[in-house]
């Protein structure tokens, strides 16, 4: 028992990171709070689905083609919908949202709902770790989750372009000052956002079948996740989605699987009232919060 | 170089004081915009027929939703889910009616008050959130609503609670929505122009100014929240009754999209603006109703053309276009 919930726990908690950290990426760089997040994750996922079975693309080419034109997506969207309305809270929030119920609803309109609708998994099978079985699926999870990190980790701190995305996140009009078009970084956040997105899209949906909700749901993990931890540290995101993760398994262990959704509800308003700044956040964004 | 200007039209400067009562003209400048909605929505469910009934009723239970949208932007609460307050009071109201057997009045009433109290209750801790973080929670209310309800099986479960007594009176069911409507719209008009909605909008601008004068912010928040909550609960409550069932439907987003589209769409902050949008967007939404579920997209499409394209709303351009000429002047 204790085994189920020690792997358990680690590829929930991976799930909730890899869908968390596109959202973050974004929130910590601009600021933008990318209400579409979760429905980019089920575009991508059913973009996915369209490559492979109705226009038969060869697996890893279909992956490629869905990370380009998630990156190119998340371009246009900034300059589309965020770009007007840049510093008005409110009005970015109801964009992106309406951006992101649009797309939604319209999958669910055009009635991709049914079971047919399910990613393949990048390797079939399983294993046995300490006598517990797991699939590879599982396990490239969890791996792509300690990956993922490990380039953001480089890519913030070792490349032009991940060092420009720190500096606007510092401080915007220092950074402006030393030549780093504030509009250009902010549009390369959303797109590597919606990037992580549709990773996490490949990776996690083939878990289950894609279905709407789960876009809504993504969305909530994605705050979720970013508030306890703290919305700008990547420290703060991994030790929220191990939380949240193996609590929710051993709430649906002993309590009641119906009961795992609203751990992330409890979580965010224990957090907000009690460590506004999330767990390791820092103390900057406190103001802005409450 | 040729500029446009806009001034103020003479008869808005003298009707702005005293003078506007020295004549008819002025009179009737300052009340026609108010009158003609009013006389309109008063007058037009009996000439257009039964079917236009219902979608004014809808309308101006939607318009409740939307007014009390904006009460809640005006203290800098921008929620994204309006139907929490909907589903809470009309699943309250289907509670005293259909477990506990309350006639309708009593079930309507009880059912927005304590409907009210119990939003209230539950937003209170989140209340001292700001901005996007106030957004998030309210959005995740409805989700989390519909989750508890399936999971306990309470109220009903996933099936609702049906067979709740209609109100009978049709006059009735027609003109109470009405009334509560207009009343609250210019209301909270008045409401957001006395000392208490000054102070309700500066905490929006500037809540710690407000704080530093000695003002409490958290109680002014709970008041405009319960205040919200009333609204809208009446709102879910009254719509229970008229469709004679709550579902799980009654946490839809449509009921947290369409106030937000109309408040976008008829100009934030004028309580005048939403109202309008309510009443173009629902009728709308009737003749949409055969794409189906597409209306929802609809809805999505035009609150993003309107924060993109239009932030400044409908309600402020026509105000502008009845107060000021506008000519091109030579710079």
């Amino acid at each position: 028992m204790l085994t189920g919930i020690i792997v358990y726990g680690l590829v929930n908690s991976s799930i909730l990171l890899l869908v968390a950290l596109g959202f973050c990426l974004t929130f910590g760089v601009s600021r933008i709070a990318n209400f579409a997040h979760g429905a980019i994750y089920i575009l991508f996922g059913y973009l996915m689905w369209i490559f492979l079975n109705w226009l038969k693309i060869p697996f890893l080419f279909a992956i490629l083609l869905t990370l380009v034109l998630s990156g190119i997506f998340g371009y246009v969207a900034y300059y589309v919908a965020v770009r007007r309305v840049r510093g008005i809270v409110l009005s970015e929030v109801v964009s992106t949202f309406a951006l992101g119920v649009g797309i939604l609803e319209f999958f669910r309109w055009m009635g991709f709902v049914t079971y047919e609708f399910s990613l393949p998994p990048i390797k079939k099978g399983s294993l046995y770790i300490l006598g517990f079985p797991i699939d590879y699926q599982r396990l490239i999870i969890i791996l792509a989750a300690i990956g993922l990190v490990a380039f953001l980790y480089f890519f913030t701190h070792y490349t032009k372009l991940g060092l420009s995305f720190r500096a606007i996140a510092q401080n915007e009009r220092t950074a402006i000052a030393l030549g780093i078009d504030a509009d250009r970084v902010a549009a390369l956040s959303v797109a590597f956002g919606s990037a992580f997105a549709s990773v996490a899209s490949i990776l996690v949906l083939p878990l289950g079948i894609i279905s709407i909700n789960s876009g809504y749901e993504a969305l909530l993990i994605a705050i979720a996740v970013g508030i306890v931890g703290g919305l700008e540290s990547i420290p703060g995101m991994i030790l929220a989605s191990l939380v949240l993760g193996f609590v929710q398994i051993v709430v649906g262990v002993y309590v009641s699987s119906a009961w795992v959704m609203v751990v992330y509800l409890l979580a965010i308003i224990v957090i907000l009232v009690v460590m506004p700044s999330g767990l390791l956040g820092k103390f900057k964004e406190l103001e802005e919060r409450v | 170089m040729i500029r446009k200007e806009r001034i103020d039209r003479g008869i808005k400067v003298r009707s702005d004081d005293i003078y506007a009562i020295s004549s008819y003209r002025e009179i009737l400048y300052l009340l026609l915009p108010r009158v003609i909605p009013v006389l309109c929505l008063l007058l037009l469910p009996t000439l257009l027929g039964s079917y236009y009934e219902r979608v004014i009723i809808i309308s101006c239970l939607m318009g409740l939703l939307a007014l009390s949208w904006d009460l809640l932007a005006s203290i800098g609460l921008f929620s994204l889910g309006q139907a929490f307050f909907f589903g809470v009071g009309g699943y309250a109201s289907g509670f005293f009616s259909y477990q506990l057997g309350l006639p309708v009045p009593y079930s309507i009433v009880l059912g927005t008050v304590s409907g009210a109290l119990v939003c209230t209750l539950l937003l209170a801790p989140v209340l001292r959130l700001k901005g996007v973080y106030f957004s998030i929670v309210t959005l995740a209310f409805p989700l989390f609503f519909v989750r508890i309800i399936e999971s306990t099986k309470i109220l009903g479960g996933t099936e609702g609670i049906t067979g709740i007594s209609p109100i009978g009176n049709s006059w009735i069911e027609l003109y109470i929505p009405i009334f509560v409507f207009l009343f609250s719209l210019f209301g909270l008009r008045r409401l957001i122009n006395s000392d208490y909605g000054i102070v309700l909008q500066a905490i929006r601008d500037n809540d710690r100014a407000v704080i530093s004068s000695g003002i409490n912010v958290y109680a002014y928040k709970l008041e405009c929240t319960f205040i919200v909550s009333l609204l809208s609960c009446f709102s879910g409550a009254f719509m229970t009754h008229i469709y004679q069932a709550v579902g799980l439907s009654a946490f839809a987003l449509d009921y947290s999209l369409l106030p937000l589209t109309s408040a976008v769409l008829g100009g934030v902050g004028t309580f005048a603006g939403p109202a309008i949008g309510t009443f173009i967007l629902v009728p709308l939404s009737e003749f949409l109703r055969v794409f189906g579920t597409l209306r929802v997209v609809f809805y999505s499409v035009i609150l993003f053309l309107c924060i993109v394209l239009l932030p400044e709303g409908i309600f402020p351009f026509l105000k502008r276009k009845y107060h000021q000429i506008e000519r091109f002047v030579e710079v």
